[in-house]
């Protein structure tokens, strides 16, 4: 059976496809019982599995993340909310000083299964500190794997991948397209593999690769230079960590031309990384320096800035003819 | 006993054993038997033992970092034991008395202190967590198994531990509220041994005592001699007690005293007069221990000294048998961060092989 969903909407209906196969996830954070969470991925979660699953509580997101370190050690999966990526420092040094460490810690005796869910990135016009791109912060840390969906049908299939994960995972959720479009995906649950980019349109002459609330604009983008005759590879990473390298590199072998767009800080972000991949894997391949299209260094702007703050469809088809031309 | 004689808004301190090994409160001494009281007091010389040892070792170079527990034997025994087969510890880094009733085996203490992560991983069965550096963390993770326990329907408690220091961190707060709003079965164990490193206690807060921070989260809280194995036992047990019917956590403070360094790496005379130490070293709680041991004819002598014997023997021998024998496995470094290595690990553990084979 197939029904017709947005993004919030498959984050829904993969928490309780999965709550219903497995007792042992218990969903919990702030706001996220009675209310169902601000952006309501969490709605009716309650009611169907009770109090005793499903649960507000305090507004402390360390402890937050820290008590579900002491539930997934005592066999339970927990599935916490940060309410915004950007409310997630409060719990950093939990995530990272024990969620990330445990399992190397006890040398494989405690392995922590359990999902952080955080709404991450701008450009829903909100105020300071909810607009935040924060997967960079997190990916460099061993242990962990960070996930973001840019699609209903790859939301659903990666949190079910995430849940049924046995190590911990961070999954950032694109709050921009939250509602921007639906997709027929299936009822029931299915699985999207966790540290596999996908290949969203073959091409020949450039390799974009985007993820989350950009894919989007650079789909935006394509249709600007739809008569330009370029034919462009634009990848969905799906998974910032682990990177799927042999994705990317097969892909600049074939087209000579990357660009990475992310909506994060330029300095030190995850394109970086993906260049410095390019340059390993497919340096005589390259026919133009591989380019980076991302936010600024600056602080995330206020609503009244941000539209110059995320890289736009125009710069975005303007970046790709630069490069295909240089 | 009873929680409510001990109020620690009035900043009562509850004792049972004073530093004289004098019983101060005859009705409140543990119905132990004299193998119970000897398997204390051998807990307490095997404790000893182990942190002279580490620290002989540690001076001639061949033990790295080591945090002594001299003064805090009872706090870590007599909480410790009043525990059950199946409930929790949580511990923060100084609880070597309490991992040793609980099951861990020194050699992977000593193991840990040498620098080898297998340390923290526990034989089957000892529910003990591994070593929580970042301070009061780990109070958190102890509200959270007790959570799961209230969800899962089982029975057993957590025990946790945590600093004077710690009680400064967030963590400590939250865990606590965390704890009285979910009626997690927590124990909170405060080892107040008057110094984080360098700084006083009375840095810390300007609080009477540490277990009044228990009351603005509405669950109970005392103050107990942390010297007094008797004291530290009953309070403990009072609370695990709660805390399996269903009564929910418990804030303990042991006021205690660290007769030694903080760890190997500073020098405690820097921040603290010799005429306090000194005033400590008299409730030292291995010689009240031992004195009502005598006084009530439990200790033999002789005993004593073969016990004492038999424990410096297996001391040295277990920490030989790591000293040459513990380095670690290049591949454990990589294979236990993922449940499977990613190919990134794959491929950097694969490099360094390969660095390593073509050096030879």
């Amino acid at each position: 059976m197939a029904n017709t969903l947005n993004i919030i909407q498959a984050i829904n209906q993969a928490l309780t496809v999965e709550m219903k196969n497995d007792k042992t996830i218990v969903v919990y954070g702030e706001d996220v019982g009675i209310e169902g969470g601000v952006f309501r991925a969490t709605v009716d979660l309650q009611k169907t599995y009770g109090k005793e699953r499903v649960f507000d509580t305090p507004l402390a997101e360390s402890a937050i993340v820290g008590t579900a370190i002491g539930m997934a050690i005592n066999g339970l999966k927990p599935v916490v909310e940060m309410q915004f990526s950007g409310f997630s420092y409060p719990a950093f040094n939990q995530i990272i000083s024990h969620v990330a460490r445990m399992r190397n810690r006890s040398r494989g005796q405690y392995n922590l299964p359990m999902v952080i869910r955080a709404p991450y990135g701008g450009g829903i016009r909100a105020l300071e500190h909810h607009s935040e791109s924060t997967e960079a912060l997190y990916s460099q840390i061993p242990g962990l794997k960070v996930v973001i969906p840019s699609t209903p049908y790859d939301a659903k299939g990666l949190l079910i991948s995430a849940l049924r994960d046995p190590d911990p995972v961070l999954f950032w959720e694109p709050k921009r397209i939250y509602r921007a479009f639906k997709q027929e995906i299936p009822e029931e649950a299915y699985e999207i593999p966790i540290g596999k980019a996908k290949v969203i349109n073959e091409g020949k002459d450039i390799t974009v690769v985007s993820w989350g609330a950009m894919i989007p604009d650079v789909q935006k983008a394509l249709k600007l230079i739809e008569k330009e005759n370029v034919s462009v590879e634009l990848i969905d990473l799906r998974t910032i960590a682990p990177i799927d390298r042999e994705t990317i590199a097969q892909s600049v072998k074939k087209t000579g031309r990357f660009l990475v767009v992310h909506e994060a800080p330029k300095t030190l972000g995850v394109g970086a990384e993906l260049i410095s991949i390019v340059n390993e894997k497919a340096f005589l391949s390259l026919e133009a320096p591989p380019t980076r299209l991302t936010g600024f260094d600056t602080t995330f702007p206020l609503p009244r800035g941000e539209k110059h703050y995320i890289p736009s469809p125009e710069r975005i088809a303007k970046t790709i003819m630069d490069i295909v031309k240089y | 006993m009873d929680f409510k004689k001990y109020n620690p808004l009035e900043n009562k301190i509850y004792q049972v054993l004073n530093h004289k090994g004098e019983v101060v409160n005859k009705d409140d001494i543990p119905s132990f038997n004299n193998d119970q009281l000897l398997y204390l007091y051998k807990m307490m010389l095997y404790t000893r033992i182990i942190d002279d040892k580490a620290l002989s070792y540690q001076r001639q170079g061949r033990m790295l970092t080591y945090a002594p527990n001299t003064g805090q034997e009872a706090a870590q025994i007599g909480s410790a034991y009043a525990m059950d087969k199946d409930d929790w510890l949580v511990p923060a880094f100084r609880e070597l008395g309490a991992w040793l009733v609980r099951g861990v085996p020194l050699k992977n203490i000593y193991l840990y202190w040498y620098g080898n992560e297998w340390g923290s991983h526990m034989p089957e069965g000892v529910k003990v967590l591994p070593v929580s550096v970042p301070i009061a963390s780990q109070m958190q993770h102890a509200t959270g198994i007790g959570m799961a326990n209230n969800i899962k329907g089982e029975e057993s408690v957590v025990v946790a531990y945590v600093g004077d220091g710690g009680t400064s961190h967030g963590d400590f707060h939250e865990a606590l509220n965390f704890a009285a709003v979910f009626k997690s079965p927590v124990v909170f164990i405060i080892q107040n041994n008057q110094y984080a490193i360098s700084t006083s206690r009375k840095i810390q807060t300007i609080s009477e005592n540490l277990a009044q921070k228990a009351v603005a989260y509405g669950l109970p809280g005392i103050v107990v001699d942390g010297n007094d194995m008797f004291a530290v036992y009953n309070a403990t047990k009072e609370a695990i007690d709660r805390a399996r019917n269903g009564q929910g956590p418990t804030l303990i403070e042991a006021y205690t005293y660290r007769l030694g360094a903080h760890t190997t790496s500073d020098d405690p005379t820097k921040y603290r007069d010799d005429k306090e130490v000194e005033e400590w070293r008299e409730k030292d709680p291995f010689i009240r221990f031992r004195k009502y041991l005598v006084d009530n004819n439990v200790l033999d002598e002789n005993w004593e000294v073969e016990t004492k014997t038999n424990l410096e023997k297996e001391v040295m021998e277990t920490f030989e048998s790591i000293e040459n024998n513990s380095d670690t496995e290049i591949l454990d470094i990589f294979k236990y961060h993922y449940e499977k290595m990613t190919p990134q690990l794959q491929e950097q553990y694969d490099d360094y092989m390969s660095f390593l084979e073509g050096g030879k």
